[in-house]
């Protein structure tokens, strides 16, 4: 196979998701235009008040240690969503760039290890960190956009091995296998924010920032441009617009997601080694986005959710020893199952239940993505 | 038919009485629940299985029954890294509402868990088998407790043994977290007062697979290599010792020459045979308490290790101390576990390896063993007794003020 024809293929391959453009194109004019002026409905509000009223009706574990972590790994997956499904490009080095933001917070704040920490305040850590997540996004970006599909993830996963031999390796600034431990977050207003529900509320807050951000960038001009710089490049060239300037910039709103993301896991964890940016973690945010689905950004956390589920309590469902089988048969399963992750389950079941109505709307029209 | 019928509705009725009495029975003493954490997965899942075994081994001695209470064992998993303990600590303290718990495997481990410790001041923390110094003596925490000596008193009289063999120049292999710091200040603080001098020392991330560099490293004027590797670690590095034609003799870690790695299948392991080694356990110790205990083990687990290993020893070790005070207190947790706690301070706790009792700081003060390794009529290896020093404390007999704690480069002398 030419590598043109490859790079052909792999583009029909690409997931079709976050296709506001094909639903608009099928919704009649007039809801559309309800549907923009006031995009708010029932559902977005019980999930809101859901997501509000969380840590007072579980414990504190379920609050932190479920809710919290799939909000900030969900955050990280976003990334990855946005990339992938409105770019159309797969980077497996989003981990790397929340990574990035993790350590550079530890080493322009406070750290309990050896290696540098230079105890500057947290919030000016927190903010030359996530500038140094998105710049390195950037510069990550601008290296692989010339690259189409499987090269993509290639080169992203070089980087990301190349960025986890560096903190491995590394003593001066990375302080090696070790990492940094003891990276919390401050204490503010009398609140230590380490402490489940204000964590779970800070994390709430970003994760909700960074998912509203998503879906109003969608739909601005360069939201739509960047849609269709996914679905051919060649003739948005042709039409003038700048594909290379379009997707690095894509990278650079990923990083800031992601960088996000990271520093609250960072936090979350208390840590961040190696480990932390190694091989296992690039592909979990994968998996995340996969197992969610990239048809919305709410994939992102619908995904996170179910992997930290799974990773928590897998171990009660089968004997001890080989429970990591029940997380690799249930990723197996949907995947299997539903070419969209469980956003693609939800629209075929959507679909059904609306055919069987008797109605037919673009809801079952769109479902062709991932019918297909 | 009609009165056939109401006779077994009434016995029905009679046992489901009866049932609810029993029930109601048991109901007065509630299970006391036990979390339970080693690595099932990550480069010690060798020895993570087997410190299960440990400490299910003190369980069945008891026939699960403490002071009338039984007793539940609910299990967790954790690959060696520090946040993954955490978060399976968390779960089982937080949502599977544990009384005591027991573990972790690993010393960096050891270290975030105390930390987590902490936040839980009504749950009593045992230690499984982290032997990292930092974990009691660096901001001990008042509720987490171990009863197995640490990775520096562990290797106490390796220094010297070393250099009875002839080994004055050595280089150090070790993974690069707590525990292998520990492991190297016991032994270097030792080695190098007498005289013994370490020129270079290669810290190795745990679950690295490739140690051509390392190996490429070693320097040729070095007289033997002191390798404190653990797990699958240990074993690709023996096996890359060898394809690298490599002939040194080996001075083994603690957990190095522990029965999981011993019985590896690979060609280095027959160049195993004389290796001396630090540890809290010795194979071929004559006394009658270990052999019982090691046959009690053979007995449980016929599909275990030939004899158990450090980390079956360890987490026996401190599920035993659990269950011993729980057996003290006649069940009693109430009060924030207060008496239980106290019963665990003051109790001289009888093991396979002789008697342990707790320092201010709830850190053992117990045996420890020189060891040598070789190979018995069979064909199996095992551990041989060189020497054995009893009450070794944590700070190796220096006084607190004077001793520092391991690290990278602490001992020092190239």
């Amino acid at each position: 196979m030419s590598a043109a024809s490859w790079r052909g293929a792999m583009n029909l391959q690409a997931p079709r998701p976050l296709a506001p453009a094909d639903q608009r194109a099928a919704v009649a004019d007039e809801p559309r235009r309800r549907r923009f002026r006031n995009p708010v409905r029932a559902h977005h509000v019980v999930v809101l008040a859901f997501l509000l009223a969380f840590p007072w009706l579980t414990t504190p574990f379920f609050t932190y240690q479920i809710g919290a972590q799939a909000l900030a790994l969900g955050l990280i997956a976003l990334s990855l969503t946005f990339l992938a499904g409105a770019g159309g490009m797969i980077s497996l080095a989003q981990m790397t760039v929340a990574g990035i933001a993790g350590y550079m917070v530890a080493i322009f704040g406070t750290a309990a290890t050896d290696g540098a920490a230079l105890g500057w305040p947290w919030w000016l850590a927190v903010l030359l960190g996530i500038t140094i997540a998105v710049l390195a996004a950037t510069f990550i970006g601008w290296l692989s956009v010339r690259t189409e599909g499987i090269y993509t993830i290639m080169i992203t996963l070089a980087i990301g091995v190349a960025f986890y031999y560096l903190a491995l390796q590394n003593y001066a600034v990375f302080n090696g296998f070790q990492g940094k431990q003891k990276v919390f977050p401050p204490t503010l207003a009398g609140v230590y924010w380490r402490d489940a529900t204000p964590f779970y509320y800070l994390a709430l807050a970003c994760a909700l920032a960074g998912y509203l951000f998503v879906v109003y960038l969608l739909r601005t001009p360069f939201g739509i441009a960047l849609q269709g710089i996914r679905d051919n490049p060649r003739r948005m060239h042709a039409l003038g617009f700048n594909v290379t300037a379009h997707r690095v910039a894509a990278y650079a709103v990923a990083g800031a997601i992601a960088a996000v993301g990271g520093v609250l896991f960072t936090w979350y964890n208390g840590l961040v080694t190696p480990g932390s940016v190694g091989t296992g973690w690039l592909i979990n945010i994968l998996v995340i986005a996969v197992l969610g689905g990239m048809r919305h950004p709410v994939g992102a956390f619908l995904g996170a959710v179910v992997f930290v589920l799974l990773q928590n309590f897998a171990i009660d469902v089968i004997d001890r020893e080989r429970f990591n089988l029940v997380i690799g048969v249930v990723f197996l399963a949907i995947v299997l199952f539903s070419r969209d992750g469980l956003l693609g389950w939800w629209a075929a079941l959507s679909a059904r239940m609306s055919t069987h109505r008797g109605g037919t709307p673009w809801k079952a029209a769109s479902g062709r993505s991932y019918a297909r | 038919m009609e009165s056939r019928k109401r006779t077994f509705v009434r016995a029905v009725v009679a046992a489901a009485v009866l049932a609810g009495l029993g029930s109601a029975a048991v109901a007065q003493a509630p299970p006391v629940k036990i979390g339970l954490l080693a690595t099932l997965e990550g480069p010690f899942a060798a020895g993570g299985q087997d410190g299960m075994r440990g400490a299910e081994l003190a369980v069945r001695q008891r026939n699960g029954v403490v002071a009338g209470r039984k007793i539940e064992i609910i299990k967790a998993s954790s690959d060696a890294k520090p946040d993954v303990a955490v978060n399976a600590t968390r779960k089982l303290v937080e949502q599977d509402k544990v009384d005591i718990m027991v573990g972790p495997l690993s010393g960096s481990e050891g270290i975030a868990v105390k930390e987590y410790s902490k936040t839980q001041p009504n749950i009593t923390f045992i230690n499984g088998s982290s032997g990292a110094q930092a974990t009691t003596l660096v901001n001990p925490s008042p509720n987490f407790f171990r009863f197995n000596t640490d990775g520096g008193q562990w290797m106490l009289g390796l220094g010297k043994a070393a250099l009875d063999k002839g080994y004055k120049r050595v280089m150090v292999i070790a993974e690069d977290y707590a525990f292998p710091y520990s492991q190297v200040q016991g032994f270097m603080t030792e080695y190098c007062k007498l005289g013994g001098k370490v020129p270079v020392k290669a810290w190795v991330p745990l679950g690295g697979k490739d140690y051509s560099s390392v190996i490429a490293r070693i320097p040729k004027d070095v007289d033997a290599l002191v390798v404190v590797l653990g797990g699958a670690d240990a074993v690709n590095f023996l096996n890359q010792y060898e394809q690298a034609g490599g002939d040194k003799p080996l001075i083994g870690g603690s957990i190095t020459v522990s029965q999981d790695i011993l019985n590896y299948r690979g060609k280095r392991r027959e160049s195993l045979v004389g290796t001396i080694a630090g540890a809290p356990i010795a194979d071929a110790y004559e006394a009658p308490e270990w052999k019982a205990f090691v046959a009690d083990y053979k007995k449980n687990f016929p599909d275990g290790y030939p004899s158990p290993s450090l980390f079956g020893l360890v987490y026996y070790i401190n599920m035993k101390a659990a269950l011993d005070g729980l057996e003290a207190v006649k069940g009693d947790l109430s009060d924030g576990q207060k008496k239980y706690r106290e019963a665990l301070t003051k109790m001289v706790l009888k093991t396979p390896v002789g008697d342990v009792k707790l320092d201010q700081n709830r850190q053992a003060i117990g045996t420890t063993f020189v060891t040598e390794v070789v190979k018995d009529s069979q064909g199996n290896l095992y551990n041989k007794v060189l020497r054995k020093i009893d009450n070794v404390n944590q700070t190796l007999g220096q006084p607190p003020a004077e001793f520092k704690i391991g690290s990278r480069d602490e001992p020092n002398c190239p």
